[in-house]
């Protein structure tokens, strides 16, 4: 009787087991391509089926084995960043090679010339509101340019497959903040990133900016640009980075009204100086508040009135005091 | 300060009895505590009207300063509040409800007419009652409510992770600097007529006196 009802419910097991297993080795098999974003093009998922993933399958011609390797970081690319990147539209091979259709790719692939910025937008009608020229003058001018040279390239930065134009529209400048920043400590902040461009050892950044008073606050306030490179007027962000002796370091520069924040990180947003509600620089204060530079005009205003009065008060009621005290006098 | 002001006759000098109202503690504390406002006040207004062309004290060398004379002063504010609670000097601070709002008017009705007619204060000092009604409500205010918010304000300013992001579309911190500022103004308004009120006393110069010797000049 046991062994009938075992062998029942052994049977039932089974069963499921046979129907359920497909499903999950279906999802396991196709879970590469689950990854990519049902809005990217088709000619994009032959690509991202390997450059998606963190590992790879392709079938070794020379032995006819199937093969599974590791996907190098560098190599590979998120498909739903890459489909909100400001490029993301682009299809694989409008920027690569057309030998990269051919898997394995040939070695040839690895020597293709990288397309930059000015290759697509430089002297373009369609593209003057960026000011690419006064970009490519401010970057070649840049310390990054002058000592780095041939090893780096806006792409350094700008991550191609990943870069968002987020400092024309941003409203949330806390988060415009973390993601310049990043750039910046994708190197600065990484030795092995660090290592592949200068031979020696990365400056620590907390301690390098010891000096900085509520250090945490400024770097989750403010970029790093707006320190290290000269603004210019002509450009929303900054591209002529600095060397770090001529980097902002009197705290007035930020911290008055006549704020340089507010012709760098908050440039988008200062159309006025002043709001309806008189805050100076009112764009910053939804998020931060800088002592200097967020003075309000009414308060200001009403503060020196009532010290003016009291002043006032104060003298009259002396001035009566001593009238007051030479008629005693005089009585006496 | 709580006389007509400049008398200055022999015959007055001779009337003169003392009090001891200001113990060694006390008047320590006070000038510590003036000096720390002193600078405080001195390098908030720096910072606020920060101008790189007229720099009153360099930025960084006053956000230091304000910090250092802030944490003291809080330290400061604690040693008072001990003295209030646990020492004789509690019993200053008390408001007794029972006719005081007609004193309180009664003084102020002196400060504003009566003490350029000559007439004499209506309050007499005594060791029960060493502030006048309307000290006593100017440094309760101050001591108890525009001080604590000062120092909190400025610790959270301190810390600024502690503060809440957002208020309803603000920042947290631009209203709690805000509020910093204004408690601040109230402070350096209340420091100017201190110092003023300090001068009505048997002459100009008593009760300054009073405060550096603990006795009070009683020259009636």
């Amino acid at each position: 009787m046991l062994k009938q009802r075992l062998g029942k419910r052994m049977r039932l097991w089974v069963k499921w087991v046979i129907l359920i297993a497909p499903v999950f080795a279906g999802c396991l098999i196709s879970n590469a391509t689950e990854n990519i974003d049902p809005q990217l093009d088709v000619s994009h998922h032959e690509c991202l089926r390997c450059h998606g993933s963190n590992r790879y399958n392709f079938v070794d011609p020379t032995s006819g084995e199937s093969v599974s390797l590791k996907m190098y970081e560098e190599l590979r690319i998120d498909p739903m960043q890459y489909s909100k990147a400001t490029h993301g539209h682009f299809g694989c091979t409008d920027c690569h090679s057309l030998d990269y259709e051919i898997h394995p790719h040939p070695i040839s692939v690895k020597f293709e010339p990288t397309y930059l910025c000015m290759d697509c937008h430089g002297n373009d009608e369609r593209f003057v509101s960026f000011n690419f020229e006064t970009i490519e003058n401010e970057f070649n001018a840049s310390i990054h340019a002058e000592h780095l040279i041939e090893r780096f390239s806006c792409w350094s930065c700008h991550n191609p497959h990943t870069y968002k134009s987020i400092a024309r529209k941003a409203e949330n400048i806390s988060g415009t903040v973390a993601y310049d920043n990043s750039m910046c400590l994708g190197c600065h902040g990484d030795i092995s990133h660090y290592a592949v461009l200068v031979d020696r050892q990365p400056t620590n950044m907390l301690s390098k900016h010891d000096w900085l008073p509520n250090q945490s606050l400024h770097f989750r306030k403010v970029r790093c640009i707006d320190c290290h490179a000269q603004t210019n007027d002509e450009l929303l962000v900054a591209h002529h980075v600095l060397p770090a002796s001529k980097a902002v370091r009197k705290c007035v520069e930020c911290h008055s009204t006549n704020s340089i924040l507010m012709a760098s990180l908050y440039k988008h947003l200062s159309v006025e100086r002043r709001n309806e509600y008189g805050f100076f620089n009112a764009a910053v204060t939804n998020e931060a508040y800088i002592i200097g530079a967020n003075r309000n005009y009414y308060f200001n205003l009403i503060s020196v009135i009532l010290f003016v009065l009291v002043l006032t008060a104060i003298s009259i009621h002396a001035s009566l005091r001593y009238v007051q005290y030479r008629r005693r006098k005089n009585e006496n | 300060m709580h006389h007509s002001g400049m008398c200055n006759t022999e015959d007055e000098k001779m009337k003169i009895k003392k009090l001891y109202l200001y113990p060694l503690w006390l008047r320590i504390w006070h000038h510590v505590n003036a000096v720390l406002m002193i600078l405080l006040i001195a390098t908030g207004l720096s910072m606020q009207y920060s101008d790189p062309a007229y720099p009153l004290i360099r930025f960084d060398i006053a956000v230091k300063i304000h910090n250092i004379a802030g944490i003291s002063l809080t330290a400061s504010y604690f040693v008072f509040l001990a003295g209030v609670l646990f020492s004789s000097i509690g019993r200053y601070y008390v408001v007794r409800t029972e006719g005081f709002l007609t004193a309180f008017i009664n003084h102020l009705r002196y400060y504003l007419f009566g003490i350029f007619r000559g007439e004499k204060s209506p309050f007499k000092v005594s060791e029960e009652n060493k502030f006048n009604p309307v000290q006593l409500i100017t440094y309760n205010v101050i001591m108890h409510a525009i001080a604590p918010v000062s120092f909190l304000t400025g610790w959270a300013l301190i810390f600024p992770e502690t503060i809440v992001l957002n208020v309803f579309g603000y920042s947290g911190i631009m209203l709690t600097s805000l509020v910093h500022s204004i408690a601040g103004f109230f402070i350096s308004i209340f420091l100017l007529i201190h110092l003023y009120v300090f001068t009505i006393g048997g002459n100009p110069t008593s009760n300054f006196k009073s405060i550096v010797t603990g006795y009070h000049e009683d020259h009636s």
